[in-house]
């Protein structure tokens, strides 16, 4: 098990590595990018912003928790903060497992917990040289709800 | 008594800054801290939760001298 929030390229073969055994018959990789697009608009790339030292205690305890629950040790995940470029790779979580179905269902709820839980934003950078909070543009979204008859 | 709250993503941009010192009462609670922010931010930010030595913590939660206090927008992380 482990966990860290990086400010350097997430070496992903690395963390499968890490989540090697012999016990294990399946291994997930599952990896976020910065995407091209975002609600239409072309994305040059995302700064992330991060509340570090929180960041790093609440991915350790959703790794923690996800080892436990789908009963394997073999669990690693890493954020990466900063400047991404478009493409790049913004988070990786490896999962050995026995059996193909938890190490699937281990990767999920990882991901899953981080974008609930993780104090982590990102501000997008777009090719028209703008730049927006996705949580700022949330509520932009909804004030325009707002104003709907 | 003084707090220092930190600040991230929008509300670092709205304030100008990475903390905050707040002049608060001794029996103040993270809806105090809330309120005292949202007076000085002006703009209109995502309503955010309050956290207290890394953990989330309620509204009625009360605020100790020497505690680190943060406000956390809604998070966006992945």
């Amino acid at each position: 098990m482990r966990s860290a929030i990086v400010t350097r390229p997430i070496d992903t073969a690395a963390l499968l590595g890490e989540v090697a055994a012999p016990a294990n018959g399946a291994t997930v990789l599952f990896t976020g990018a910065v995407r091209e697009l975002s609600d239409g608009r072309a994305v040059s790339g995302i700064d992330y912003d991060a509340y570090e030292t929180m960041a790093a205690e609440e991915l350790a305890r959703i790794v923690s928790e996800t080892a436990q629950r789908y009963d394997t040790e073999h669990v690693v995940a890493e954020h990466r903060i900063g400047s991404l470029q478009l493409g790049e790779i913004s988070v990786a979580i490896a999962v050995g497992h026995r059996h193909r179905g938890p190490a699937f269902d281990a990767a999920r709820h990882v991901i899953e917990e981080i974008k609930l839980r993780l104090p982590i934003w990102k501000q997008e950078l777009f090719t028209d040289g703008t730049r927006a909070w996705v949580d700022a543009r949330a509520t932009a979204h909804a004030n325009v709800d707002e104003q709907l008859p | 008594m003084t707090i220092r709250v930190l600040l991230f993503a929008s509300w670092a941009d709205a304030l100008g800054a990475r903390s905050v010192d707040l002049e608060l009462d001794d029996d103040a609670t993270a809806a105090d801290v809330l309120s005292a922010l949202d007076a000085r931010s002006g703009a209109q930010l995502p309503r955010p939760a309050l956290a207290v030595n890394r953990c989330i913590v309620p509204s009625h939660a009360r605020i100790a001298r020497g505690d680190e206090v943060a406000i956390i927008p809604p998070v966006a992380g992945g």
